[in-house]
């Protein structure tokens, strides 16, 4: 299984999601510390979960790479983290 | 282990903003400490960097000190902030500012 996919099977499972995006951004970062032929290796996620609502930014950001530090020491390098409150992906449309 | 980890606490409790980057602030070796040093020069304030591509003792040590997988990371009087979202995102929601304040730390007057 490649980074990715064991990424968002990991978010999955500890965060049940409202929202999940992960690209892939390791190409823009090619040449730099960390980056590795195959990429994989720096990512961007956006995410929104009621798991984490409660919580301060920094044990937000904690609790994400916590669920990750499989990933992380095999060489993820990079994770930039955009938390989405879960009541914005819930809220239904407003219709004019 | 101990040896860095008192370097590193006695580095974050001697120098009120402290950041460990990859490289030095005039010549940053990574977009995203790169990002934090621009946003602490542009708040115009005194800060200390440490490079963590100068000591991989440094590099892993401050991993494990902060319980936080990359780098950038910046503390504030003693207190670890984040990394360069949170920073970013503190900054561009006014928190950061509030932050060096109450602080005690002098930054570019606002507005």
């Amino acid at each position: 299984m490649g980074v990715e996919q064991s990424i968002i099977q990991k978010l999955n499972a500890v965060f049940e999601p409202e929202f999940l995006e992960l690209e892939d951004i390791s190409e823009r970062h090619r040449g730099h510390a960390g980056w590795r032929e195959g990429g994989e290796s720096h990512f961007r996620l956006k995410i929104a979960t009621r798991h984490l609502a409660s919580k301060a930014r920094v044990a937000q950001h904690r609790a994400i790479m916590d669920a990750l530090k499989s990933e992380f020491d095999a060489g993820l390098h990079a994770l930039t983290i955009e938390i989405i409150n879960p009541e914005k992906v819930l809220q239904p449309p407003t219709g004019e | 282990m101990t040896d860095i980890n008192a370097t590193i606490s006695e580095q974050v409790k001697s120098n009120p903003v402290m950041l460990f980057m990859k490289g030095t602030p005039d010549f940053p070796q990574c977009g995203f400490s790169g990002q934090v040093v621009q946003i602490l020069k542009y708040l115009d304030l005194e800060f200390s960097s440490a490079n963590v591509l100068e000591s991989d003792e440094l590099r892993q040590g401050i991993k494990s000190f902060s319980n936080w997988p990359t780098i950038p990371q910046l503390y504030v009087k003693g207190e670890f902030v984040g990394g360069a979202d949170i920073v970013r995102e503190m900054f561009q929601a006014g928190e950061l500012q509030e932050l060096l304040t109450r602080n005690g730390i002098k930054i570019k007057a606002q507005g």
